[in-house]
């Protein structure tokens, strides 16, 4: 067992745990965080995406032990309150850019990477950026539409701001 | 992958799966672990690093970027007894112009060659070829040192070494060696590394870096090669002086096409096709659910003409598809 410290959130958290531990495994049940979603458990869906240090992570691709000392974001970091949605968010629910759910935190995740480092793209590099993020449902139509959405809208607060 | 025997145990023997792979309990019920009980090493130093793995010998494994090693464990393809974790040593990820080449640490990752302004000068083709590398989640992560130990036949890393007079450094606990990129991909996932042995770092010459090319098929964005050729040349006076054309996806290891390297020398006209032609007949790749050995031979053509025709610049290119 090792004894590992990790900012989750912004918060500090600290555990005791077996290496073997995924990072997605602690964060859904030790930290306690349900948002992150865990789908193949081998790199190939991208549900489990987070951020370690700002960039994005496959959390099931990830020990615990390797987080030890670093900056986890999950998708409950992105809404500032109970009551907002980040832009990211009300603009996969303006466009219907989510059916089930499933891929969405991880979609959202991926998304707000792109928001942090590529805020001007087309809808061909948007898709290259999200082709590690499988949905089964939407087609992804609506997706690419709410990415647009939240960009354009990031942009504007940016030069409002 | 389980087979159906370990299933079956375990349904009839719930007592004695819980103790071999002993379920921990937190306050909300049974921990779930996917990969198999190891003992974990976070050394400091390179040092430190290969005596654990001269302790231990080959149940050992190294821990970059985990980004092919987990998914191992997760399936329990791999079962280590110990995993060397390289995450915690200083100076693996350094990026030093050298000799009018580079040298990547082995813990330098997908992303930061696809980003660094060193590697766009010194290697461009390694920056352009990086981005082809799975996706972003997995570049941020990945390792170079990673991808040329696990050495996929279908990696881009290992195609671009070899293009580039790539060379690899080894340490162990007696001794430290550099192998030429030539000599290190042996077989399927098998190089000339020892279990002993952790690669530090790679060299990449610099020579190239007027003169290169990169064309990749793959099915989807982020998948590995169906069929990636990687091109360097140098040209002096207008004439092809030396040619090095590696591919991946064509055989069980990255391999380079002498023929084609030889259609390129001097001056002729017509060489990208020719370079084509003689890469389509020198292998026989493997056909499976993702393109026949007819149709993969066509990729081949098709990805080593415009690798060299990209190389050979827009001045020789007319003269090149004539
Ligand atoms: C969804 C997905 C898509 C991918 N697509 C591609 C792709 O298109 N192209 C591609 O090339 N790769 C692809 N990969 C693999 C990825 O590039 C890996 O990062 C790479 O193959 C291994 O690097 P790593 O640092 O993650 O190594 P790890 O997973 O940590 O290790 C891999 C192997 O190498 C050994 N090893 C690692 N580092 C060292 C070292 N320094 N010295 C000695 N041995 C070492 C380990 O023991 C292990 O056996 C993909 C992976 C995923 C999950
Ligand atoms: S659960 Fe991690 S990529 Fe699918
Ligand atoms: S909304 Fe169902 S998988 Fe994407």
């Amino acid at each position: 067992m090792r004894d590992i410290t990790v900012t989750i959130n912004g918060r500090p958290m600290s555990a005791t745990v077996d290496p073997r531990l995924l990072l997605s495994d602690f964060i859904r049940q030790d930290a306690g965080l349900t948002g992150t979603h865990v789908g193949c458990e081998h790199g190939y869906c991208g549900s489990c995406t987070v951020h370690v240090d700002g960039a994005s992570t496959r959390s099931c691709l990830t020990l615990a032990v390797q987080v030890a000392g670093r900056k986890v974001d999950t998708v409950e970091s992105l809404a500032p309150d109970d009551e907002t949605l980040h832009p990211i968010q009300q603009a996969f629910e303006d466009c219907h850019g989510l059916q089930c759910g499933f891929c969405t935190p991880g979609l959202l995740m991926s998304v707000a990477e792109l928001a942090n480092t590529n805020l001007v793209c087309d809808r061909a590099k948007i898709r290259e950026h999200l082709a590690g993020n499988i949905c089964r449902c939407t087609g992804y139509h609506q997706i690419i539409d709410a990415v647009e959405q939240a960009l354009a809208e990031i942009r504007e607060v940016q030069i409002d701001g | 992958m389980l087979d159906s025997d370990d299933i079956g145990r375990r349904r009839r023997e719930p007592a004695k799966r819980a103790a071999r792979d002993e379920i921990d309990m937190n306050d909300r019920g049974p921990v779930r672990m996917k990969p198999p009980k190891f003992d974990y090493h976070a050394p400091d130093t390179v040092r430190e690093a290969v005596a654990v793995l001269a302790d231990v010998g080959d149940s050992a494994v190294v821990l970059s970027g985990g980004q092919s090693l987990i998914p191992m464990l997760n399936l329990r393809l791999a079962r280590p007894t110990d995993v060397v974790d390289l995450g915690a040593i200083d100076g693996l990820a350094n990026l030093e112009p050298v000799d009018g080449g580079l040298e990547i640490g082995a813990m330098v990752t997908h992303r930061q060659m696809e980003t660094n302004d060193l590697v766009a000068s010194i290697t461009p083709l390694a920056q352009h070829a990086a981005g082809f590398i799975g996706h972003r989640a997995i570049r941020n992560r990945g390792t170079i040192g990673g991808s040329i130990a696990h050495a996929d036949p279908a990696a881009e890393w290992p195609a671009v070494l070899l293009a580039l007079d790539g060379t690899i450094t080894l340490a162990s606990a007696e001794t430290t060696r550099t192998v030429p990129g030539d000599q290190f991909f042996e077989a399927l996932f098998t190089t000339a590394k020892r279990p002993d042995e952790l690669i530090t770092s790679v060299y990449l010459s610099g020579r190239f870096q007027n003169s290169w090319g990169f064309s990749e098929f793959q099915r989807r964005t982020g998948d590995f090669a169906t069929v990636a050729v990687a091109v360097g040349c140098v040209i002096a006076t207008g004439a092809v002086v030396e040619a090095r054309i590696a591919l991946a996806g064509v055989a069980e290891r990255p391999v380079r096409c002498p023929d084609a390297e030889q259609a390129l020398i001097g001056t002729r006209p017509g060489r990208a096709v020719d370079a084509a032609i003689a890469a389509r007949d020198s292998f026989e790749p493997v056909g499976d659910c993702h393109g026949s050995t007819e149709f993969r031979k066509r990729l081949v053509f098709a990805e080593t003409k415009r690798a060299v025709t990209q190389a050979l610049g827009p001045d020789l290119e007319s003269r090149a598809n004539a």
